[in-house]
């Protein structure tokens, strides 16, 4: 067999390659900066960040292939891009000041970040089955090792040991599942396959089912639906807070982008069967997620728990499909990422040196000793929670209009119903901060420019789209519209 | 239509919220400062509101005084704002309680005074939205962002022993109901979006649609009218959905008990009115039976409950939920006396609800407890002024002719007598036991000797007491003595929303259904204010005057 190798075509990937070549500067600056000095590390890699968004900007607009047809650059592939680089700013905003006090000096953790930046962008620009392999493995291995940055710790090592073998297997299956597509198909590239389907291709090729489903295995262990999520509040608990803001915002919304692109997309034709599937999940996933918040005591774990809820949402929004479906995904996925990334910045803000003070007893108090941080977890746990006017209500309020209108009112019943059973486990976050007497004994808190930036713009995006949501639902239905043909 | 080409609405539902953003700014050590920034805040909305009244055009049912902006547009969103008759005298009754509010905090809150007053009036700014609101996204947001400063109020300012679990209790019930609402009007804005390619949340052209009836349970407007009605139940609240109320009530600091007896029962009932009814007419009289009992279980119960309470707060809480059945009771009789009059209560029983919670925290502000026992009686002798606000106030709670409570009551009781007469008898039986529980904890408290020790250096009501109360009072007699002022100004838009249900889906546009609904209303075309049981005992529309 002959490989020919497709026309390389640079422009199409500038923004990556800007992600890339900064991560190999970090790296070879990072020599260079004495030992407790990395925080310029962090400005280096935001600037980075900036650059590749600029140059994603042109791309916007001129829909086309690249690599052969294994890159897409549409619309949807540079929302979910600019989304992730959204996220990797505001967390590298939110980590200087956490790796100050652990004491982590390491340049290698920008780098690392950029580099599951990279895998991310990947995820959502792929159009072959075998380039959105190489993404999640780029993403996943960085986040290996970062969530086991802290190697002094048993939590950490726990963590990344826990996900290192948790998400091999979920490669496995993903892997497996790509191979009998490819089997059944004839072909890994996404837009072939769909073309395939579309033609009227017999949808009952058994192999074309075990493809799907290993798929949604792959994915939902990737994404952390229930019963694929055993790993998560572990992991997400022992990992370092930076690192678990960023997997919880990022690994969930660039799995997201592959899983839209290859279940709306290419597996469109066989909605009927896998909707099913998923319509289970997104229940399970829901209500595991919501009840177990409620007996959590560490605020990690608990935001754990509710991520896992959160990817239940998007699910009903998936099932629901159509244009309002899939538009809706993207709102939520932006939404979430504001504010669960402000409500780390919070939990990093209120943390004590050695991850002290993470359990929910040691918010007693703080609305008055820390007003100002204070008021902006209330806002995300509110906006968590999805109480008007915030992002979290505008994504949960899209979602369930898409699942009413596409005629699945019972999930959208059950959704609704979780999302009453999740205002328990948010408020008591406030309960503690303003209604219960402060403890004595707690250190005083180190905040930074950095981390005060990401808060105020949390802050502002949450608001900004519970209040204003018109131009960005506008977008996320302009992005979505390639996908759905 | 805006009369006065000015955003009237807007300036009153804003200006508590300016004043809150005021606060923020100010240092928390200043109490003084930030009490007098609340209260002109709040007196500000309430002058301004005073100018609605008098523009206000009571020959027609349009709604008045309307702002209305594009805000999502690919949603069909926009920010709609307006009153009618029917909304009027809550925005009213509202401003006037939140000031009064602030008033009555001004000695009873002493700690987190800053925090405590931007809450109060975020939470006015949410309960002014939620009457004016003509869009529902838009009514909805302003539905839910009341919850969270009253959750604050309970939970922070409330009674040390309880006041976590009423805070969350309240919330989570509350919010149970509405984003069962939220599913109903999803599921309204996709049809009417359906039928007439047109997808808007606006209240007024979603009332246009005809939705789908059939008389089986689950039929499509049953459903959307269910959905409603879970959530405005809960929140009035009905027999059985009533268990939240007597422990946020009790808990609530004093304001918090004013503004939750007074203002938001009132966004269930008002949610009746405005949506349920106009909106799904055949449903709301398939479910008048329903209704109704549940209204009659909840008068009779509330008030046999309010016999047995030893604690004075608890007795006036479980009163609102007897007081509330009768709300309910008058608007299901569905002709133009009994709406008229259920209206009328609620702006009664906000006044004299809230004057009870008022006159219970000055004894609580006293005395610290809120048993009847504990509080001894005599208090009368050792304060005159107190006794004699307390007596009026209860008086009008009662019912007495010449007080406010009286006409609503009348009107109600008229209403429901000509659909039914059994109805009214056993709503008199709650007047009655309504009179024995009110009149017995007067007579425990303010009459017999004066025995404990404490209360006899109780000080009587100071100036700024007086003035918490005084306003209320004059209404009482207002209302009492000369009601046509404001039953001239609801009766266009009552006898609007009694017209709608009466024509029922033949009056709105949907080809579709039409024709089903044909045999239904005919029966009860003659006149829009005939009782909707079907029997034809309906006088001619006498107004009382």
């Amino acid at each position: 067999m002959e490989i020919t190798l497709p026309p390389v075509d640079l422009g199409a990937i500038t923004p990556e390659l800007i992600v890339t070549g900064t991560a190999l500067v970090i790296l070879l600056v990072d020599l260079f900066l004495p030992r407790d000095r990395k925080t310029p590390l962090a400005y280096l890699s935001l600037l980075g960040l900036v650059l590749a968004f600029a140059a994603s900007l042109p791309l916007w607009g001129r829909a086309r292939y690249a690599f052969k047809e294994s890159i897409s650059l549409d619309p949807f592939s540079l929302f979910f891009s600019s989304l992730f680089l959204l996220i990797a700013a505001l967390t590298i905003l939110i980590s200087t000041n956490y790796l100050e006090r652990e004491e982590i000096h390491r340049g290698e953790y920008y780098a690392l970040l950029l580099f599951a930046t990279l895998g991310m962008m990947l995820l959502a620009k792929g159009m072959d089955l075998v380039v959105l392999f190489l993404g999640l493995e780029t993403l996943s291995i960085s986040l290996y090792t970062l969530a086991g940055f802290m190697r002094a710790r048993l939590r950490s090592n726990e963590s990344a040991l826990k996900y290192l073998l948790l998400g091999a297997f979920a490669s496995g299956f993903l892997l497996y599942g790509i191979a009998f597509l490819y089997g059944a198909t004839g072909t890994t590239n996404l837009k072939k396959v769909a073309v395939f389907l579309g033609k009227g291709a017999p949808l009952s090729d058994p192999f074309l089912f075990i493809g799907a489903g290993l798929l949604i295995v792959g994915f939902g262990f990737k994404v952390a639906t229930v019963p694929f999520h055993m790993w998560a509040p572990d992991v997400y608990e022992g990992a370092p807070t930076s690192v678990t803001a960023f997997m919880i915002a990022g690994t969930k919304a660039a799995a997201f982008s592959a899983f839209l692109r290859i279940f709306l997309y290419s597996l469109a034709p066989l909605k009927p069967n896998w909707s099913a599937v998923l319509w289970v999940l997104a229940v399970l996933t829901m209500t595991l997620g919501n009840v177990v918040a409620i007996a959590q005591q560490n605020i990690k774990r608990m935001l754990a728990y509710s991520s896992i809820a959160h990817a239940g949402y998007i699910l009903v929004a998936v099932v629901a499909g159509g244009e309002l479906g899939g538009s809706s995904i993207l709102f939520y996925l932006l939404a979430y990422a504001l504010m669960n990334l402000g409500a780390f910045a919070v939990v990093i803000l209120l943390g004590q040196k050695g991850e002290e003070n993470l359990n929910l007893p040691d918010y007693a108090g703080v609305g008055y000793r820390h007003p100002l941080p204070a008021l902006a977890m209330a806002i995300f746990m509110f906006s968590l929670a999805g109480i008007p006017p915030t992002a979290g209500f505008m994504g949960k309020f899209y979602v369930f209009s898409a699942a009413v209108k596409a005629g699945y009112i019972g999930l959208a019943i059950i959704g609704v119903l979780n999302s009453v059973v999740s205002v328990f486990f948010y408020l008591r976050v406030t309960v503690m901060m303003y209604m219960r007497e402060p403890r004595a004994e707690v250190g005083p808190i180190y905040t930074s420019p950095a981390l005060a930036a990401a808060l105020v713009i949390a802050v502002w995006g949450t608001l900004q789209l519970g209040l204003f949501p018109g131009r960005l639902l506008e977008l996320a239905l302009r992005s979505i519209r390639p996908l759905l043909g | 239509m805006n009369v006065l080409n000015f955003p009237i609405l807007s300036l009153v539902t804003y200006l508590p919220i300016l004043g809150a953003i005021v606060i923020l700014f100010l240092s928390k050590e200043r109490h003084e400062a930030i009490r007098w920034v609340a209260m002109v805040f709040s007196t500000a909305s309430f002058v301004v509101s005073l100018w609605l009244p008098f523009y206000f055009d009571s020959t027609t049912a349009e709604m008045q005084f309307v702002e209305k902006l594009p805000w999502i547009q690919y949603l069909g969103v926009s920010y709609f704002m307006g009153i009618d008759g029917i909304s009027l005298w809550l925005v009213l009754l509202t401003t006037m309680l939140c000031a009064i509010s602030v008033l009555c905090s001004w000695e009873a809150i002493t700690e987190r005074v800053k925090e405590y007053h931007v809450f109060l009036l975020i939470l006015e700014t949410g309960m002014l939205g939620v009457f004016m609101a003509l869009d529902f996204f838009l009514f909805y947001i302003f539905w839910e962002v009341v919850l969270v400063p009253m959750y604050f109020l309970i939970g922070v300012w409330g009674h040390p022993a309880r006041k976590l679990y009423a805070a969350i209790k309240f919330f989570l019930f509350t919010l149970f109901g509405s984003v069962i609402m939220l599913l109903g009007i999803l599921a309204i804005y996709f049809y009417h979006g359906g039928q007439t390619g047109v997808y808007t949340f606006d209240v007024l052209e979603l009332m246009k649609t005809a939705y789908p009836y059939s008389s089986a349970l689950l039929s499509f407007q049953n459903l959307v009218w269910l959905a409603f009605f879970l959530s405005f139940a809960i929140k009035v609240p009905m027999f059985p959905f009533h268990t939240w109320l007597p422990d946020a009530h009790t808990e609530a600091p004093t304001a918090g008990s004013v503004i939750l007896a007074g203002i938001l029962l009132k966004m269930g009932t008002y949610g009746f009115v405005r949506f349920n009814l106009p909106m799904f007419p055949e449903s709301s009289k398939h479910f008048v039976t329903f209704m109704v009992t549940l209204s009659i279980i909840a008068i009779i119960y509330g008030a046999m409950v309010c016999l047995v309470q030893r604690d004075m707060k608890r007795l006036i809480a479980f009163s609102s939920v007897s007081h509330m059945g009768f709300v309910m009771l008058g608007m299901f009789a569905l002709n133009a006396q009994g709406v008229q009059g259920s209206i009328l209560q609620m702006v009664n029983h906000g006044l004299s609800t809230g004057a009870l919670f008022l006159i219970v925290g000055l004894i609580y502000d006293r005395r610290h407890t809120r048993m009847i026992a504990e509080i001894g009686s005599g208090l009368s002798k050792q304060m005159p002024v107190y006794a004699t606000l307390f007596a009026i106030v209860m008086l009008s709670s009662i019912g007495l002719p010449g007080l406010n409570g009286f006409i609503g009551e009348f009107l109600i009781l008229v209403g429901a007598f000509k659909v039914n007469y059994i109805w009214a008898s056993f709503a008199v039986t709650g007047i009655i036991l309504g009179a024995a529980y009110m009149l017995w904890l007067f007579q425990r408290t303010m009459f017999g000797p004066l025995e404990k020790p404490e209360n006899m250096k109780l000080l009587d009501l100071n100036a700024r007491e007086i003035a918490t109360l005084v306003p209320i009072v004059i209404m009482f007699f207002w209302i009492g003595l000369y009601p046509s002022p404001f039953l001239k100004r609801m009766e266009v838009s009552v006898n609007h929303v009694l017209e709608q249900v009466e024509k029922g889906q033949a009056g709105k546009v949907n080809p579709g259904t039409k024709a089903a609904s044909v045999g239904a209303t005919e029966r009860h075309l003659p006149s829009i204010i005939q009782p909707t049981s079907g029997t034809s005992e309906g006088a001619p529309g006498v107004r009382e005057r």
